[in-house]
């Protein structure tokens, strides 16, 4: 990849070191208690938005010369998004390695999804965040939200629970299903489809949230409980295509559906583009 | 074989080569340089500098041009080299009393102490285009000067009211504002915050905003008291100083809306005010924010809160059109993942509803 | 704090000043950073700073860096390490000085700390508007000691804390239980830190 010449009058990673410590100790708290969303004085970013102006604020806190990032966007690392946020920090973050290889990252930014490669304990995970509320679509005022976290009160949550089970029969709502986080915090997983959901509980990684635009972030340590939330007779399920990839034949990974033709055509191909690869590979080996 | 779809950094670039041809437009004609735009879209650079929440009309100027004249776009140009600012200091308060004043209208009185002053306004404009405007080299002769006689002091609309006491006290606070750019906003914001949030929200936002007031949605009965528009001085105190310093003047507008209020049983019928004050000749969004400004002052003057207007976290969590737009457009990412997962869950639900209504097999295309 | 006194420059030139901080502010700073949140994600292990500053004595090389990477303006902070070693954390990082526990949003304890329990626990809806405690140590060693339990911990960490404050386990047992209030400490020995967030478990080992 070619690699664009350092921005010369910003600061290492773009943000200027009041901005990185305030993001820092925010960091901190937010680890120490795990699925809290811990408001911070988010910066306007010269990226909009809704575009992970807060998966870039927490990864330009977190990382240093000597870092190998990777960044994703729908589980690939050359969808527009993810070009666009490599190169930026290509350009402010000079010494900084890049990679598309989960394996070879120390640092993973990501929106809408976990990458297949099992996730080792040298790494963080950073992850975008539209919506850092898990309650926003049943109370959307905040002041209120709040006041529901402090109390663990989530009886709002159980019956939206209950109607996904009349209406659709099942537990899972589709993507962001939320979770429990160390038996306290109910958390949003940020959009990731429901099949990434159980790779969040007791992961080897570290995992960082930020939302830029609603000024929040939150974490989860390595090793911690995440469960998605569900009902015992109605256990947790996440859907899948019901398919295999195209290129490399999986049927365990999760699957972007691809229309070929006007006539109902269609075919599957992996989400995440570096497994996908790196399977080809060792098949062509 | 099915190859995936590769080259998004190809991509990009030739988007943005493409974007710069377009925004250079016929290259016979001149180019419009930032000085023009400076001097001669002098509004639109006043609407750029008071969303930006930055004063700096070359800098405006020139995100005009870069933003092909997208105001929101310019905006966001603007607040995202803001906020790579240092900060050197924090300006006194400033004096809208001592104002040079080049435009000032009161509503409430026909003539009031430092006159009416229309200055240089659309208002009493027929709207009717000018052709004459579409010819180059048009030069309006100079307008006429008023003789420099009086040159009274300018006392404010709602200061007399006071006198007379049937303006409601305000409580003065020495406490330090806030300061929403570093700081999330959380709820009940309080007065201070509301205004920094209002003086910088979408004029758009604001104006339906004020206008849903007008048509009932958390009525108030509005009379302008005093619009004002000229310039101010601004003021620091530098710490090795110790006493204050002028460091420059900006043009601002100010609006102090007076409203009726009914009286409560601690306190008698009087007047109460809405306040919007912002950078610029930006007319339409300070009498916007005073209206907004008084809608929210509901349940402090124990009105019921009812309407849109006058529900703080409401208004002030969508009157920032830099996060609206970047929320909003982020629905152009890609969404695969998240549409997948909708495609299977009503794929299951279709077939466990009404299983012989399946779709046709699908089709796997061949390895 | 006014306006005005925030553009005061936070300190006067004194002996504390001579010792330098960071050699790269940035970068040093960075490294310093991920080592606490490594710290503090995976309580018990212990990290080595790769790159700390000289603070004057009694501060610590680890809780120097700790403290340059993390505190400024915004954050006041107490410390017992006396007036040298304020004046150098207030000449690098233009701290205020806390006027008492129950003030400051970090501690740094080179003797004995004050009691967890007079420290900012923060609230229910704001558990982030708590205390770091920075405590200096002997030594920290992983394998032995104490046994810690809780997110970020597989199954169990092993850590030896030489020169612990008497009775810290049972203060920081009832600082746990009003979860998800609580104090965070970060431990530091030498070029060392290990941390113990407020949700880690601690028993004797």
């Amino acid at each position: 990849m070619s690699t664009p010449m350092p921005e010369s009058g910003y600061n290492f990673a773009y943000l200027d070191e009041g901005t990185k410590r305030m993001i820092r100790r925010a960091l901190l708290k937010a680890v120490a208690v795990p699925g809290h969303q811990v408001p911070f004085g988010s910066r306007e970013m010269p990226l909009p938005y809704g575009w992970g102006t807060g998966g870039i604020q927490v990864t330009a806190a977190v990382i240093g010369p000597e870092d190998t990032l990777k960044v994703i966007d729908q589980g690939a690392d050359d969808t527009t998004n993810a070009v666009s946020i490599r190169r930026f920090f290509a350009r402010v973050a000079p010494g900084l390695r890049t990679t598309e290889r989960t394996a070879e990252a120390t640092v993973i930014q990501t929106r809408h999804r976990i990458p297949e490669t099992p996730l080792s304990e040298g790494q963080v995970m950073v992850y975008q965040v539209p919506q850092p509320e898990p309650l926003y679509k049943l109370e959307p005022r905040r002041a209120e939200t709040r006041r529901l976290h402090a109390l663990a009160d989530y009886g709002l949550m159980q019956v939206k629970l209950y109607e996904d089970i009349a209406r659709q029969g099942r537990v899972g709502s589709s993507y962001d299903h939320p979770v429990m986080v160390g038996g306290r915090y109910l958390m949003a997983p940020s959009p990731i489809p429901a099949f990434d959901n159980p790779k969040m509980h007791m992961s080897p990684a570290l995992q960082l949230f930020g939302a830029g635009r609603e000024r929040r972030l939150y974490a989860v340590p390595p090793y911690t409980e995440v469960r998605s939330l569900d009902f015992e007779d109605h256990p947790f399920e996440p859907l899948r295509a019901n398919g295999h990839c195209a290129l490399c034949g999986a049927r365990d990974t999760y699957l972007d559906e691809m229309i070929t033709d006007d006539r109902g055509g269609r075919l599957f191909v992996c989400s995440d583009t570096d497994h996908c690869a790196t399977r080809r590979e060792e098949k062509a080996a | 074989m099915y190859v995936a779809v590769k080259g998004g950094e190809a991509a990009i670039s030739n988007a943005h080569a493409w974007l710069a041809e377009e925004r250079r437009g016929d290259p016979a004609l001149p180019e419009i340089g930032t000085e023009q735009i400076g001097e001669q879209l002098t509004l639109a650079v006043d609407r750029v500098m008071a969303e930006g929440s930055c004063h700096d009309p070359s800098l405006a100027a020139l995100a005009i041009k870069q933003a092909r004249g997208d105001l929101i776009e310019a905006i966001f140009l603007l607040r995202a080299y803001r906020t790579t600012l240092p900060r050197f200091g924090t300006s006194l308060p400033l004096d809208t009393g001592e104002m040079r004043v080049r435009r000032r209208i009161s509503a409430t009185y026909k003539d009031l102490p430092g006159g009416q002053v229309l200055g240089p306004t659309f208002d009493y404009t027929h709207r009717l285009l000018d052709f004459a405007l579409a010819a180059e080299g048009h030069a309006p002769p100079p307008a006429p000067e008023a003789e420099p006689g009086e040159d009274a002091a300018c006392p404010r609309v709602t200061g007399m009211l006071a006198d007379e006491g049937l303006m409601a006290g305000e409580e003065p606070s020495e406490a330090e504002p806030g300061d929403l750019t570093r700081t999330p906003l959380s709820f009940p914001a309080g007065r201070a915050l509301r205004l920094q949030n209002l003086a910088r929200a979408d004029e758009g936002f604001l104006l339906s905003m004020a206008y849903s007031t007008q048509r009932g949605y958390g009525a108030n009965h509005p009379f302008v008291g005093e619009l004002r528009q000229g310039e101010v001085t601004v003021e620091i105190v530098p710490p090795e100083l110790g006493f204050p310093i002028e460091i420059g003047e900006i043009t601002v507008t100010e609006c102090q809306m007076v409203n009726q209020f009914h009286g409560s049983r601690t306190e008698p019928p009087q007047f109460t005010r809405g306040y919007g004050l912002v950078l610029g000749r930006t007319e339409r969004r300070a009498m916007s924010m005073a209206l907004v400004d008084r809608a929210l002052r509901a349940a402090e003057l124990g009105e019921e809160v009812v309407a849109p207007a006058q529900d703080e976290e409401f208004v002030l969590s969508h009157s920032d059109n830099i996060e609206a737009t970047g929320f909003l457009e982020h629905l152009k990412l890609p969404h695969y993942v998240d549409f997948q997962s909708e495609l299977e869950i009503v794929r299951a639900m279709r077939a466990a509803a009404s299983p012989p209504a399946m779709p046709p097999v699908m089709k796997e295309a061949a390895e | 704090m006014s306006a005005r006194d925030r553009l005061r420059p936070p300190v006067a030139a004194t002996a504390g000043t001579l010792l330098p901080g960071f050699a790269d502010p940035v970068l040093d700073a960075q490294s310093a950073f991920r080592a606490v949140l490594e710290a503090m994600a995976r309580p018990g292990r212990v990290q080595r700073l790769p790159r700390p500053p000289a603070p004057p004595a009694p501060i610590l090389p680890a809780a120097g860096a700790v403290l340059l990477a993390l505190v400024d303006s915004a954050t006041p902070v107490l410390t017992d390490a006396g007036a040298e070693a304020e004046a150098w954390l207030r000449f690098h990082a233009g701290c205020p000085l806390a006027d008492g526990p129950a003030e400051a949003d970090f501690l740094l304890a080179t003797g004995t700390p004050p009691p967890l329990a007079a420290l900012r626990a923060g609230t229910d809806e704001d558990p982030q508007l708590s205390a770091t405690l920075i405590l200096q140590v002997q030594a920290l060693e992983e394998g032995s000691g104490w046994r810690l339990t809780g997110p970020g911990i597989e199954r169990e960490h092993r850590l030896r804390v030489a020169g612990a404050p008497p009775g810290f386990i049972a203060e920081r047992t009832a600082n746990a239980a009003l979860f998800p209030r609580g104090v965070d400490v970060i431990l530091c020995a030498g070029d060392r830190v290990a941390a113990l967030p407020r949700t880690t478990r601690i028993e004797e080992g």
